[in-house]
């Protein structure tokens, strides 16, 4: 890195403000010269990548989860940020001279804006980076470290819904002999899940992860990584129950949403649709936190859609019904039901 | 009342009976001149030279040590003194032959065990050869470095000595005959004894002077699918060092190993890099950006890691100067190679015809007799076929056929979802095809979507079991109203994978056209805010075909 962390950086809040619009236009014209106007300038691209680009991702993130933007407008603002960053990536050549690294989304992990940032910036530290993609399936993964032979994985996941299927991605690197550096914060605040899911190190920042893999990480052409045999599986007997029942529960909780929450009653076809897929996320969320053994995942998720429903309107007494439905169907299930009470509990108004 | 026992005094002759018997080997010594004053049977087997009023000789230490351990005739001897009285002491000796050899075989298993889950991790040959000389330094000799077979003239080595990180490199053909007995090991000929290679003709760039001189040299060839995989040179330094035949029979063992894993490697290479080849031209295209619209794909394989199959979309930029681009989505019944294969072919008549005919009905009449005549098994096409080119004030024309396939929809400027009314029968069935061609206007901002049905069809949704169906497909991409052509397709594909939750299992294409935006789009105030708050952002993603290298 070039600069580190920390250090003034020449992205102004008027250039963030220029390029926010940019954004918000869906103008990709305007803000790929905004880019390369900066980078002619003497910018460093890592600033442009963190500061420019990846700033105004958080503000569209925080507009859309404060309803002010629609999803379509999130949409366009992201596609617009692919192409300032490709543009960076056009406009800088950087020879690599460390190792080569595999950098993916986590299967069902369509969030890719936040790693391809991290390949931009790994390369411009010195990586050879092979960027694989938004929601790799754990077995194109496998398959091209087979074929490309890198000295390092690195596994992006903004939400801990993919945690299983994360783990089962780490715990194949493993036994194919590769660290794993895991980031987002699908592994939780701190990254706290990522170790136990067997990833060697978890970077919450771009930069963070530069840093970490350009100093402290296991050197270069490592082939042995054995996992602790008691780390290969993870989950027990609820979780597979609750995976397994997913249609079932929700079916039965969205046909006794009526008789708890009459204005269900009323609904019409969208909006049952997306209360279903709401008891979804509930089942999802949970299944996660019993996989890793966190209810801590859950309980902050709950507190999440607290706040984005708080946003749109909708009283948290629908969700405090959607989980007591969920709960009532798993009576035999001690740490599930425990979640969902203290998940109950946790709501305002209680 | 009883007697009382007699106090017996065992006679001399009864002591010495028992000393005798006894099953440890004991020597009783006299410290004066250090003389065997006795020793039993146990004690003379193991130490012929053990008889009395002979000298305590090796490998009893003269030192006045208190325990010992040597290999005496072939037998690993563990003893201890202990004083017996003021002028005598007693040695008692135990054959541990048979547990040090347990040992070494504990051992040497568990280094071959290791080696074999080592091994099997990798299918890269280069991390392979990597694992080969760490496991060969740690266990068999202080350096290890394994030559691959020569190619091109050249063979590319890797090496790890003490206290260095894995080095790698290459070296010219006529290099190899400077290394005693690697010519042999890599022409496919049995080991030759570590005893019969000169340590001292190893040159110097094998193991550089830092490391001390090379005391002792094995090369012993990896054995490979019929022909070697290259060589495994071992080294051990100081004067003095040697292999065993112990070692040389271990490393055999272990080179069989690691040539099985390096040979698997390299066929597996092969397989990746031909299939890629083939591969190739099967993928989607890389997308031309003309002026006046984008276009934007989207390609999904069922579930399958060659990323091929039965759906396909291709484009074909103008056969001359300001004609029409062509456009074509499609789908052959089944999945997988096989379909992939035939979608190739139609994909490949479509750019042929397209050189002599840009009208898209007659296109799909053209292609199902190309297909009846050349077909060996029946097998249908469904596809839809456009062409496309700009009109006045940013509009785009677009003139679809489709051949039993889907109808497109198009996404209008207010969010309304149309059908693009063409239809027609399948393509490669009926000697007589009926093709009802339509055609669209794109104003600026509207787009026009094809897709195959496996989008339609994904089956999910909180059941497990319901479709995606049509109705979905229509409120997702109204949805879409004012994002750019690339982002709609991101969106649908990330909702219908949302949908399925990772159990696709049928390939999806799909292909948009739009006529681009000029001036800001109307987002600012568009677009209802969606009523579930658990969406993720769509996003491009970056799947190209990519060629492989060791």
């Amino acid at each position: 890195m070039t600069t580190a962390a920390g250090t003034l950086t020449p992205i102004t809040p008027r250039i963030a403000d220029a390029y926010l619009h940019l954004v918000a236009d869906g103008d990709e014209i305007g803000a790929t010269e905004l880019v390369s106007a900066l980078l002619a300038d003497g910018v460093p691209a890592q600033r442009i990548i963190v500061d420019l680009i990846g700033g105004a991702q958080r503000r569209v993130g925080e507009l859309w989860a404060a309803n002010r933007w629609s999803v379509a407008r999130e949409h366009a603002a992201t596609a617009v940020g692919e192409r300032a960053l490709a543009a960076v990536a056009a406009r800088t050549t950087v020879h690599a001279t460390r190792g080569r690294i595999a950098l993916a989304c986590v299967d069902g992990e369509w969030h890719g804006l936040p790693a391809r940032m991290l390949a931009e910036l790994l390369r411009l530290d010195g990586w050879r980076v092979d960027f694989l993609g938004a929601s790799v399936p754990g077995r194109h993964l496998i398959v091209h470290l087979h074929q490309t032979g890198p000295d390092a994985v690195a596994l992006s996941c903004m939400l801990p819904t993919r945690l299983p299927r994360a783990h089962a991605a780490i715990t194949a690197c493993r036994a194919a002999g590769l660290p794993v550096i895991a980031g987002g914060p699908g592994f939780g605040p701190g990254g706290r899940y990522a170790e136990r899911l067997g990833a060697q190190a978890w970077a919450a920042t771009g930069e963070e992860a530069v840093i970490r893999l350009a100093t402290d990480w296991p050197p270069r052409n490592v082939t042995d990584l054995p996992l602790p045999e008691d780390e290969a599986f993870l989950g027990d007997e609820e979780y597979t129950h609750l995976a397994r029942c997913r249609p079932q529960l929700i079916a039965t909780a969205m046909a006794r949403l009526a008789t708890v929450y009459p204005p269900a009653g009323d609904y019409d076809a969208a909006q049952t649709e997306s209360t279903s897929e709401d008891m979804g996320h509930i089942a999802d969320f949970l299944a996660a936190a019993l996989y890793v053994g966190e209810p801590d995942i859950f309980l902050d998720f709950v507190t999440w859609t607290t706040t984005v429903l708080s946003s749109r309107g909708v009283p948290s007494t629908a969700l405090r019904q959607g989980l007591i439905l969920i709960r009532d169907q798993l009576v035999d299930f001690p740490a599930a039901t425990a979640m969902l009470n203290a998940a109950v509990r946790s709501l305002p108004g209680n | 009342m009883t007697a009382p026992t007699p106090a017996v005094v065992p006679a001399p002759a009864l002591l010495t009976a028992v000393f005798e018997a006894a099953s440890e080997a004991m020597v009783l010594c006299a410290t004066a001149g250090d003389v065997v004053v006795m020793a039993n049977q146990a004690a003379r087997r193991l130490l012929t030279g053990a008889r009395p009023g002979r000298r305590v000789a090796a490998p009893l230490p003269a030192d006045g040590a208190d325990s010992f351990q040597a290999e005496h005739e072939g037998r690993q001897l563990y003893g201890m003194r202990r004083s017996v009285d003021d002028q005598h002491y007693a040695w008692f000796l135990r054959d541990r032959t048979e547990s040090a050899a347990l040992e070494v075989e504990r051992s040497r298993t568990a280094f071959l065990a290791e080696a074999g889950r080592r091994l099997s991790a990798s299918l890269h040959v280069r991390r392979t050869v990597r694992t080969t000389v760490e496991l060969a330094a740690a266990h068999l000799a202080d350096a290890a470095i394994v030559v691959l077979p020569p190619s091109r003239r050249q063979s590319d080595w890797t090496r790890l000595l003490p206290g260095l990180p894995v080095e790698e490199g290459t070296l010219r053909e006529p290099q190899l005959g400077e290394v005693p007995g690697l010519v042999e090991a890599l022409g496919g000929f049995p080991p030759i004894p570590s005893r019969w290679l000169d340590p001292a003709q190893a040159p110097a760039w094998l193991v550089p002077a830092g490391f001390g001189p090379v005391g002792a040299l094995l090369v012993t060839p990896l054995p490979g699918n019929a022909e070697p995989a290259g060589a495994l040179i071992l080294a051990r330094c100081g004067a003095g060092a040697a292999f065993t035949g112990e070692d040389e029979a271990l490393a055999r063992v272990f080179a069989a190993r690691a040539g099985a894993a390096i040979a698997a490697a390299v066929l597996y290479r092969e397989q990746v890099d031909t299939a890629a080849v083939l591969q190739a031209d099967l993928l989607p295209p890389e997308l031309p950006q003309p002026d006046g619209f984008e276009l934007s794909g989207s390609y999904q394989a069922a579930g399958d890691t060659m990323r091929v199959g039965g759906d396909f979309y291709d484009v074909f930029g103008p056969a001359t100067a300001g004609g029409d681009t062509m456009i074509a989505l499609g789908d052959v019944c089944g999945t997988g190679p096989e379909a992939a294969v035939l979608t190739g072919k139609v994909r490949q008549t479509l750019r042929a015809l397209g050189l002599v005919q840009s009208e898209p009905a007659a296109m799909l009449t053209v292609l199902n007799e190309a297909l009846l005549q050349s077909a060996r098994q029946p097998r249908f096409v469904t596809m839809v076929v456009g062409s496309v080119r700009r009109a006045d004030h940013g509009r785009v024309r677009l003139e679809l056929a489709s051949g039993g396939h889907p109808a497109p929809l198009v996404l209008r400027a207010d969010g309304t979802v149309e059908e693009v009314p063409t239809s027609g029968t399948l393509i490669g069935v009926l000697p007589r095809t009926v093709v009802r061609p339509a055609t669209v206007e794109l104003a600026p901002g509207e787009l026009c979507l094809l897709y195959s049905d496996g989008l339609t069809e994904a089956r999910g949704g909180p059941s497990g079991t319901e479709q995606f169906g049509e109705d979905r497909l229509h409120h997702a991409l109204a949805e879409c109203r004012g994002m750019p052509g690339a982002a709609t397709v991101d969106r649908l594909r990330q909702l219908v994978a949302d949908w399925v939750r990772g159990g696709g299992s049928d390939d999806i294409a799909m292909l948009a056209v739009r006529a681009p935006s000029r001036t800001p789009l109307s987002l600012r105030d568009g677009g209802a805010p969606t009523p579930s708050p658990y969406v993720v952002a769509a996003r491009r993603s970056d799947r190209r075909p990519r060629t492989t290298r060791p």
